[in-house]
């Protein structure tokens, strides 16, 4: 068991009149291995979450188990908390400053105690592993494209060697080529290395494709924990709450309304393909 | 309303004593003519040049080579600077950079107070503007506590405020939760359609791109295609190969045609691909 999450309660601002209830007795079970999609309206308390899963931010009520260990009990390392468990920030690219790639990405680990040498071994290791080519290793990151930046980015994060693997948006702004890329290579780490990862991200096609299970937050609470399929399945509660269902789930809905006998469930393409083909031929056989 | 006739730019690297040393062009050769009212779509992947060409539309940047017309007026002629800036307005991807007044209302008067419109007209467009972009109960917040999508349309109320004749919206949902994009889309619609203003929207959100007028897509600086959605759309193996992707329905239908379902090129929509599938459904 990876991370639990235990009537966790965030206030910002307690006791004065900006108080803000951001978090409100969550309760979670994060196993090791899992790909979990948190998805939200912008101000539904998933980044102020995510921020307590590494000890950024301390809970005001409840707690926290990391490998079953309380990280607010006495003699726990937040340190080693924070190598275990990468947070990569939205738009971590403006956060890049070395002079060279392989310089950046060392940062993390020299900053854990690493030597020089054990610290570049790490960092090559990590751009390999996020599909960043030696050539680029003594380039200035300001001379990548923007998808290579990110990777770069990920990549400072992956070589202090996280158990858990936290993106908040890591998609956004690049183009569909980008963001397939970088999320082909995030499901890669999950399956070749058993990284959990949690993806914050607004667009439900990607969380559709990718994940094991989603995580909805809504005003602080968790509103919906399931499969895609079961989550997606509440599309007209997660439009009251200003999210949605990938546009394939309308599809479905949109043909049964119809009157046409299909499954509903499709959340993909592929699956929304299988749906339509097994009505089109039902009828046929 | 913006014509380009062969419009170049070279983003270019100087030495220490101010010599170039390296040059890249990121906008080559670009020939093209948007007419009034429009509402047009710019695609791209990252780094094809399209920024760097909207960029110019109201004079950041200048051509290197070429000519770019606003309205009739050379984007060059410095003169001519502050009219092209008013008939041009830009919203940008990150709503936080834009806004810069503590209350709505405040923001959104900035740009008219700077072209010295008279203080009763001033509060006339604010209110008009807000009203536009169905923010005007939100004229005494601060920002701050607005969602993305909001201080997106507050940033585009900023812009209407100017009297422009044409807005160009770089990446304006980039950053959004789905409820924000919706908004931002709808209100970008809306101003093309009843006030009728030149729309151009970059975007990488294929579905957003379905009822533009006309649709260009870039990759090393140039015009690679151009079109209607549905001709754009109906390639979806060029687009691919150019970093892009199509539209949801566009991408079922084209599985679907892949496993042997006769279904028509160009189908953008959902209610669309519902109709071809019911359609195909009752003749079997």
């Amino acid at each position: 068991m990876a991370i639990k999450v235990k009537n966790v309660n965030y206030t910002y601002a307690e006791g004065t009149a900006y108080e803000i209830h951001a978090l409100k007795d969550i309760n979670l079970e994060i196993p090791d291995g899992q790909f979990v999609g948190l998805i939200g309206h912008t101000g539904s308390g998933k980044s102020t979450l995510v921020q307590h899963l590494n000890g950024l931010m301390k809970a005001t009520g409840g707690t926290i188990y990391y490998n079953g260990k309380d990280i607010y009990g006495e003699g726990f390392s937040m340190k080693e908390l924070r190598s275990k468990v990468g947070l990569v920030f939205q738009y971590p690219e403006h956060q890049l400053f070395e002079i060279d790639v392989l310089t950046d990405v060392c940062f993390g680990p020299r900053n854990l105690g690493f030597s020089k040498e054990e610290a570049e071994e790490k960092a090559k290791a990590a751009l390999r592993l996020v599909g960043m080519k030696e050539e680029y290793d003594r380039r200035s990151p300001f001379e990548l494209s923007g998808g290579q930046k990110r990777r770069v980015a990920i990549a400072g994060v992956l070589a202090m060697e996280p158990e858990v693997l936290i993106l908040d948006e890591p998609t956004a702004g690049l183009d569909p080529k980008g963001r397939d890329e970088i999320l082909d290579q995030i499901a890669r780490l999950k399956k070749e290395r058993g990284i959990t990862i949690v993806l914050v991200s607004h667009s439900m096609e990607d969380v559709a494709r990718y994940v094991d299970r989603i995580i909805v937050m809504n005003q602080g609470q968790v509103k919906f924990d399931g499969v895609p399929k079961e989550v997606f399945r509440h599309y007209k509660e997660l439009e009251e709450i200003g999210l949605a269902a990938p546009q394939v789930t309308y599809l479905m809905q949109e043909l049964k309304a119809k009157g046409a006998e299909v499954d509903t469930d499709a959340t993909t393409i592929r699956e929304a393909a299988d749906a339509i083909e097994n009505w089109l031929k039902g009828r046929q056989g | 309303m913006i014509r380009a006739e062969g419009l170049t730019f070279d983003y270019e690297r100087l030495d220490e004593e101010g010599n170039v040393e390296e040059k890249k062009r990121a906008v080559d050769h670009v020939n093209l003519h948007i007419r009034p009212g429009a509402f047009i779509a710019i695609l791209g992947h990252n780094g094809s040049g399209k920024s760097t060409f909207a960029k110019h539309i109201n004079a950041i940047l200048t051509p290197t080579e070429g000519t770019l017309f606003v309205d009739g007026m050379d984007t060059k002629d410095e003169d001519k600077l502050w009219e092209i800036r008013q008939d041009a307005g830009m919203v940008f991807q990150n709503p936080d950079n834009q806004i810069i007044g503590t209350v709505v209302e405040e923001d959104v008067g900035f740009g008219p107070e700077n072209l010295g419109v008279p203080t009763d007209e001033i509060w006339q467009r604010v209110e008009e503007s807000l009203s536009a972009v169905g923010m005007l109960k939100y004229r005494h917040h601060s920002p701050n506590r607005l969602s993305g999508g909001q201080k997106q349309r507050v940033a585009i109320a900023g812009v209407m405020a100017m009297h422009p004749r044409c807005i160009v919206l770089d990446e304006p949902t980039a950053m959004l939760d789905p409820n924000g994009r919706k908004s931002v889309i709808k209100t970008a619609r809306k101003l093309n359609k009843e006030e009728g203003i030149t729309i151009l929207l970059i975007t990488h959100y294929m579905e957003e791109v379905i009822e533009a007028d006309h649709v260009y897509v870039m990759d090393s600086g140039k015009v690679v295609m151009e079109g209607t959605p549905k001709e754009i759309f109906s390639q979806v193996e060029e687009l691919k190969r150019l970093r892009l992707d199509v539209p949801q329905a566009t991408l079922l239908a084209y599985e679907l045609k892949k496993r042997g379902i006769l279904l028509p090129d160009g189908i953008l929509s959902n209610e669309e691909l519902v109709d071809e599938l019911w359609r195909l459904k009752s003749k079997m």
